[in-house]
């Protein structure tokens, strides 16, 4: 038998003709790659493109209905995340699984198949801790630790079983540049030593900056496969999304208006058990402009979300004016009347009710100011042609105004939310992550008429994790960090280094863990 | 092999059938039980479940049994709706027929059209009373109203106890534990010369047509939903979750005492220790088998009713125990909630691949 030749080491991954059907759904089409050892390789597509399940098809959550997985040349089946693991698969997922109260040390020991003595697993944690130069202190409580060092436990966790393929899914997603670029490095050290990264994103100057070849998602399919650091990124987004890109289109520049939201000294406890409490926030929206409100993950975004609303009152009616007039104690419905009109983060259970249809769904924040039901009588008539006009005008992809809000993908019941919003013409409109987890064509057609609002002369507030969405949206930009909210500044003369910083606030400066 | 999947919407095809599976497995299931016990199991469940529909002369006993049952059952569907779980029914039940009874031993020598409306005022409110201290417990101190709610019918059903044999005991009743009877100008009027359809049907079946309105056509029914469904969506649309709580137990407060009163100014006609026949309780089985909605209630109303003039029957016909209707009832909340999970999930036959 022939010794295999240098150039044709198997590769660590290769899937061949992955295929997975859901009811009404093929989410994976045919799908084949491989993944070189010791190769950043990323997965590229929209949400809906199919990324999750393969994802989940290669970490054994869920099997495909047709093809192969190889491992290393050799057939390899994957019943279940477990044996992943013994195979040598980690994975990192969008969403951590950790407990608040408990610490990072803990935290990694729950997540470990077989038990490790407690002083050993110390000695592992600081060894890896040490060898990637990763700041982490393994004795701190999950609840006070940044986004940023709550991946680095599930990074931990993972190179604890010596990973020979590591799976990161949106991982900078909530994270502040300084902490991208660390994030980077620790990957690029990774791969140095031979392990494997499947890198899932749909942000293209990272996986430019990062990756060594792409797999761009489509419906389901593979669309192309490319070298990104060769490939523009125009013609990666291009092929990602099936068309061309729009571009947002400012008007006049934009700021010189009466103020129409000032917010003025608002503090507020935070919800318990991890809240963040307001401290003195204040703030002015002008007519005609776009003030974006910067900040990672839990700095107090949702409670200023709700103190604006009116879901939680102010301490005196003079903490928050519209147009003025002093509403600091009048409550949501009021507020809304009044020309007030937010959007919180949360979709499904907060801005809609997702057991109700979108015609119903109407009805919750466009009641106040439409004539949707005078007397307190729904007028069945009104509501439905309230929802067929926002499905028309914004372009929500849906059987129609009869569809539950439940069953719909998020850049549409998105686009719905903000449709409703933005229909009833109010005078500030305040939005939290309006395109979080919307395919780009929708958060390109969500941000444009978020900029045309403006330009009609409401006032716009948009608090977003995600700077690039803010530098391309916002005239001014805030940052806020712990529940206090720094003073706006132009966009224009703003560096995203000094961003950065502002984000990260006490948070950025960590000290390496002496080990 | 049989395997579960997760429909991708709710099937309203089986949101309807759903009821219907369950009464068809709770007469499957009897049938087994009381055969392996050593009755005529078929005779049984003929006699409870299909007797009372094929008998005319039963039917106003439908009627009779089936109106507090809907009507109770309405008031307690709308605070479902809004996650308000009020299961003190009975209590509530107990009260407005206490207050009723109190104008009524108030007003004994009197005459006059006003006496009955007034009675009917007293029940409405004595409910609504026994129902604003779960309100405000669970509102201002966030104290469960399942518990308290509960607790407060055996409170209920104790002053009734001491009130028929204490001081509203008839003077003239050789000292039976029981008020005096009620006089003409007390008692519900009936609807049907010589028969036993009392006024209280009609005013259930018109109630639950306002229920119906009120939950499907009107911003306060959107409320009670939006509250139920999705908390913070409530609050966000600027509902009031205190407002909806104090509203939906004070409905199903007095439509609980509305019940209590028609209850003793009709078929009791008097107060008496078998006052509470637990209709609060075997409500919250109708209200489920109604899906919630006041004219499905109607419905589940009118099944419970047969089950209870069924077990009559059976008692007669093939010697079942009473306590057979409270087990068929019991069987058919289980089935219920059992032939819910098809709701939202379907079987489907799957060959084993190798």
């Amino acid at each position: 038998m022939n010794q295999p030749r240098e150039q044709e080491v198997p590769p660590r991954l290769a899937l061949a003709h992955i295929s997975k059907s859901f009811p009404g759904v093929k989410a994976n089409d045919d799908i084949s790659l491989s993944v070189r050892p010791g190769e950043i390789h990323a997965l590229l597509g929209e949400n809906g493109a199919g990324k999750s399940t393969l994802v989940k098809i290669i970490y054994g959550v869920q099997q495909a209905d047709e093809g192969s997985i190889h491992w290393n040349g050799e057939p390899a089946a994957i019943p279940s995340p477990k044996a992943a693991r013994k195979l040598g698969i980690g994975m990192v997922f969008q969403h951590f699984s950790l407990f608040d109260a408990m610490t990072v040390i803990e935290n990694i020991a729950l997540g470990l198949d077989e038990a490790v003595d407690r002083e050993e697993l110390k000695r592992r944690v600081a060894a890896i801790l040490q060898s990637y130069s990763l700041p982490l202190d393994p004795e701190r409580e999950v609840h006070t630790l940044s986004v940023g060092e709550r991946q680095r436990i599930e990074i931990v966790r993972c190179l604890l079983q010596k990973p020979k393929l590591l799976i990161m899914d949106e991982p900078t997603s909530v994270l502040t540049p300084q902490e991208v670029e660390r994030l980077f490095e620790t990957l690029r050290q990774i791969a140095a030593e031979g392990c494997s990264i499947l890198y899932i994103s749909h942000k293209l100057h990272e996986i430019k900056a990062l990756c060594d070849s792409a797999t761009i998602l489509r419906g389901g399919r593979v669309v192309a496969t490319c070298d990104p650091k060769v490939e523009t990124t125009k013609r990666m987004a291009e092929l990602m999304i099936g068309a061309e890109l729009r571009k947002i289109e400012h008007g006049k520049a934009a700021g010189g208006g009466a103020v129409r939201l000032e917010v003025k000294g608002l503090s507020l406890p935070g919800e318990p058990p991890f809240g963040t409490a307001l401290d003195n926030v204040s703030f002015e929206a002008r007519a005609g402009e776009i003030l974006g409100i910067a900040g990672v993950a839990g700095n107090g975004q949702a409670e200023l979300l709700t103190a604006l609303s009116g879901e939680q009152l102010a301490a005196a009616p003079e903490a928050i004016r519209l147009d003025c007039k002093a509403i600091g104690l009048e409550g949501a419905g009021a507020r809304r009347a009044l020309g007030l009109a937010c959007v919180p983060e949360e979709r499904n259970g907060h801005a809609a009710v997702p057991d109700f249809s979108l015609a119903d769904n109407g009805v919750l924040t466009a009641r106040h100011r439409l004539p949707l039901a005078p007397h307190g009588f729904i007028s069945r008539g009104a509501v439905r042609r309230f929802a067929d006009g926002v499905i028309k005008l914004f372009d929500v992809r849906t059987t129609g105004n009869a569809a539950l809000a439940r069953s719909l993908s998020g850049g549409n019941l998105q686009k719905f939310i903000m449709g409703r919003e933005i229909g009833q013409q109010p005078a500030v409109l305040v939005v939290s992550q309006p395109t979080w987890g919307v395919d780009a064509g929708a958060a390109a057609a969500i941000r444009q008429e978020l900029v045309d609002l403006a330009a009609k002369g409401s006032a716009v507030v948009v608090i977003s994790q995600d700077l690039d969405e803010l530098l391309e949206l916002a005239d001014r930009l805030c940052v806020i960090n712990e529940g206090r909210l720094s003073a706006p500044r132009p966009v224009a003369s703003l560096g995203i280094d000094e961003i950065g910083l502002m984000m990260g606030g006490i948070h950025g400066a960590e000290e390496p863990v002496h080990a | 092999m049989l395997e579960w999947r997760r429909r991708r919407e709710p099937s309203t095809l089986m949101l309807a059938l759903s009821p219907l599976i369950a009464i068809g497995l709770t007469m499957l299931l009897g049938m087994i039980v009381f055969t392996a016990m050593g009755y005529d199991g078929f005779h049984a469940v003929g006699s409870i479940f299909l007797t009372p529909f094929l008998e005319p002369q039963r039917w106003a006993d439908i009627g009779v049994k089936g109106a507090p049952l809907i009507l109770i059952a309405l008031g307690l569907a709308v605070g479902f709706r809004a996650n308000v779980w009020n299961i003190g029914a009975e209590g509530q039940y107990v009260m407005g027929a206490i207050a009723g009874t109190g104008v009524a031993l108030l007003t004994y020598d009197m005459t006059g059209w006003w006496i009955l409306p007034a009675m009917v005022l007293a029940g409405i409110l004595g409910g609504m009373a026994w129902a604003a201290i779960p309100a405000f417990l669970r509102v201002k101190l966030q104290v469960s109203e399942i518990l308290t709610s509960l607790m407060l019918t055996y409170v209920a059903v104790q002053l009734l106890y001491f009130l028929v044999r204490g001081p509203w005991k008839d003077p003239g009743g050789f000292n039976f534990p029981q008020t005096r009877m009620f006089t003409a100008d007390q008692t519900l009027p009936m609807v049907l010369e010589g028969s036993l359809v009392h006024l209280g049907i009609p005013v259930a079946l018109l109630l639950a047509i306002i229920a119906w309105l009120l939950m499907e056509k009107t911003t306060a029914g959107y409320a009670i939903k939006v509250v139920g469904l999705a908390p913070a969506a409530a609050r966000h649309g600027g509902f009031s979750a205190a407002r909806t709580t104090w509203a939906t137990m004070l409905i199903s407060g007095a439509l609980a005492g509305l019940a209590g009163l028609f209850e003793a100014a009709g078929p009791f006609g008097q107060l008496t220790p078998q006052f509470p026949v637990g209709y609060g309780f075997t409500a919250i089985i109708v209200a489920f088998l109604g899906r919630l909605n006041p004219l499905g209630i109607v419905f589940g109303g009118i099944v419970l009713a047969a089950t209870y003039v069924g077990g009559e029957i059976a008692q007669s016909t093939v010697r079942l125990p009473q306590a057979a209707t409270g087990m068929f009832q019991a069987m058919l909340l289980f089935m219920l909630l059992a032939t819910d999970v098809l709701v939202r999930w379907r079987i489907v036959w799957k060959r084993r691949t190798a």
